[in-house]
């Protein structure tokens, strides 16, 4: 028996998503009396391997194979079942991000094995096996259990306090049967020298109380200062002022980080579905009636374009 | 060739969440239903690719696994532009069940290209895409923000973490949207309405399937504290509340 854990790696690095995954798994397996086994695919070091061993890995799996270098849902899929099956894995945990969402259901079909997508804590109970989730985009929550013998949870990011717990796992590197590809990648672009919406721990937004896209200076500034992530609601991204990544809400992208600074955004109960998981919202608006405020932990009644600028003083003074 | 869009009948997303019978079921007291953002702007796609001759699209056809009352939500589809639509006629259990009932539906009603949205505003599962092309054994895209037919493939843009992948596909194939896929959805003109009552509405049989999850029960998230305010000339306190209270920055 074993909790397997998939983690993709970016460019061969790890990073906080993939440590969040492990350690949770490691609780798992405590839960099921059990070891933690990662599957790591693609070309990682073995340096880069042993870091998933300080969140208490007890083993790591590692497949790397040429054909394995663009995701295909099918091959990656059936890579994750061929190892959860060789280590007798009763649970699987993999990341509720782009390439999670895209492989954890496949694998949920092959296994046969329940899906309990987009956990943030660990199961009420593991007989029967009991999860928590988020449901109607953040509105309500379900208890949920999971009745088949192999169960699948895909672990939102930045949700999950992971600790550290040394160990000094094996690594094994596997051959794994590798199916036909029948997609092709081409033309890879990717966002460089900034700081990803998702993987932020801060994100600085706007919405249209920023009144158009050359007013968002402060907010890079703030951001740039906080270490932080841009966003901004729907309508500024439809309308040109930002680009769409940084589109966050239950269209765009869903979120959750430690500090979440909203300036200019009403809160419209499509927006808050992407953000009301932010651990701290700070809202800034010159409405008082403003829905964001019944969301928020922290508000300002004032206008955005004079209260971002002593924002930015009152940080500098600190840092 | 033909499309096949996989539709969510979802609430309005406006709806507040309310729960009955000690919180097992949700109250669909008052609530208006919808075809789920996501499937809406894959059937605007799918039209778009259809009034290009040179794609050769003959039909596009809305599937729904649920019961009598999804059929408005479908006729809104079949309004908006879809040839035909397909109803098997159960109460949805949970994401496995609804993609194994898509699938047993395709292997006697072959499709060229399936559409389904990332993720249904009700259970938030991002599943039922990626399981109908396991059933099927057939390739997935997930995380569509573009989409293009040439020469019997797709040319697809995907999201990726932090970027972006062009990706070709072999057909039959799962195209499982998101932002990008279409700009606005299409609405239904006055024409399409009157057009859609006559459109054909097809209801299947479902096959037996066991559930593999199932929902104990439904909660209410806590009541968050009052927001604290700050004055607007004491931008400097809210800082410190940030650094000392919260401990984010
Ligand atoms: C199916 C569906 C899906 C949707 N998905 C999303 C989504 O994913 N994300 C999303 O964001 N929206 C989404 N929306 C849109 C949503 O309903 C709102 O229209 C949108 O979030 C409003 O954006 P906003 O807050 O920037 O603009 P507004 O609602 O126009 O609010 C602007 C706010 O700025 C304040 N303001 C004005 N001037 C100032 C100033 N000088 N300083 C400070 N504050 C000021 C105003 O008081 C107001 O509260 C969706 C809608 C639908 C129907
Ligand atoms: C009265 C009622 C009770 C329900 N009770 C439960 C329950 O207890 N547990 C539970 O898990 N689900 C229940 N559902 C079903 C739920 O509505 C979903 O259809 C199903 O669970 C898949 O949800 P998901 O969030 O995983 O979908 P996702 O995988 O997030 O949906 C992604 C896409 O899959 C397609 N899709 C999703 N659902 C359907 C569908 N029904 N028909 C056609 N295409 C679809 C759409 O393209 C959608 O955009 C119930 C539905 C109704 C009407």
């Amino acid at each position: 028996m074993s909790v397997l854990v998939f983690t993709e790696n970016w460019d061969g690095k790890f990073k906080k998503m993939s440590f969040e995954l492990v350690s949770y798994a490691s609780k798992i397996a405590e839960m099921l009396n059990t070891q933690t086994v990662v599957l790591s695919i693609g070309d990682v070091q073995e340096d880069e391997l042993k870091k998933l061993g300080n969140y208490a890995a007890d083993k790591i799996v590692s497949v790397n194979n040429d054909k394995l270098k663009n995701l295909d849902n099918q091959v990656y899929t059936s890579v994750i079942a061929e190892v959860a099956t060789k280590e007798e894995a009763t649970v699987v945990i993999i990341a509720q991000n782009n390439m999670g969402k895209a492989l954890a259901p496949r694998l949920s079909v092959k296994l046969k094995a329940g899906l309990g997508a987009g956990v943030s804590k660990l199961p009420a109970s593991v007989e029967p096996f009991t999860i928590f989730k988020k449901v109607y985009s953040g509105k309500a929550y379900s208890n949920v259990v999971i009745k088949s013998d192999v169960k699948i949870l895909t672990l939102a990011q930045n949700s999950f306090e992971f600790e550290e717990n040394v160990k000094s796992p094996a690594i094994e590197n596997f051959e794994a049967t590798i199916g036909d590809v029948k997609t092709t990648v081409s033309n890879v672009q990717k966002q460089t020298g900034k700081i990803l919406l998702n993987d932020a721990e801060i994100v600085v937004s706007g919405g249209r109380g920023m009144k158009s896209g050359e007013q968002w200076a402060p907010i890079e500034e703030l951001a740039e200062l906080l270490g932080a992530a841009t966003a901004c609601s729907r309508p500024v991204s439809d309308e040109g002022w930002r680009p769409h990544e940084e589109h966050t809400g239950q269209t765009g992208k869903i979120i959750a980080p430690n500090l979440y600074i909203a300036a200019g955004i009403s809160g419209a109960i499509q927006h808050l579905a992407g953000i009301s998981s932010s651990k701290c919202i700070v809202a800034i608006n010159t409405d008082k009636d403003a829905p964001i405020f019944e969301a928020a932990d922290y508000g300002i009644i004032g206008d955005a374009a004079k209260i971002l600028p002593d924002f930015i003083e009152a940080v500098k003074e600190i840092k | 060739m033909k499309i096949l869009i996989c539709l969510s009948n979802v609430p309005d997303t406006t709806t507040k969440a309310k729960f009955v019978n000690d919180n097992t079921a949700f109250d669909t007291t008052g609530v208006q239903w919808i075809i789920n953002p996501w499937d809406e702007l894959a059937l605007t796609r799918a039209i778009e690719l259809k009034s290009d001759a040179a794609n050769s699209i003959d039909n596009i056809t809305v599937i729904t696994v649920g019961g009598k009352d999804a059929e408005p939500t479908m006729r809104k589809a079949l309004a908006i532009g879809a040839d035909d639509a397909v109803r098997v006629d159960a109460e949805p259990k949970d994401a496995y069940y609804v993609a194994a009932q898509i699938a047993e539906y395709l292997k006697s009603n072959p499709f060229d290209l399936i559409f389904s949205g990332i993720e249904s505003a009700d259970y938030n599962g991002s599943a039922v895409g990626g399981m109908i092309a396991e059933f099927l054994n057939i390739p997935s895209i997930s995380a569509v923000s573009k989409m293009n037919i040439e020469n019997g493939q797709v040319n697809i843009t995907r999201e990726i973490d932090g970027g972006t992948e062009d990706v070709t596909s072999e057909l039959p194939v799962v195209s499982i949207v998101q932002k990008g896929i279409a700009k606005e959805p299409m609405i239904a003109a006055m024409r399409g309405i009157m057009m859609a009552r006559k459109k054909p509405l097809n209801v299947v049989a479902p096959v037996e399937i066991e559930a593999l999850t199932e929902i104990v029960n439904f909660e209410l998230p806590q009541a968050k504290p009052a927001c604290k305010m700050i004055e607007p000339e004491n931008v400097k306190e809210l800082v410190s509340l940030l650094q000392n209270e919260a401990k984010v920055i």
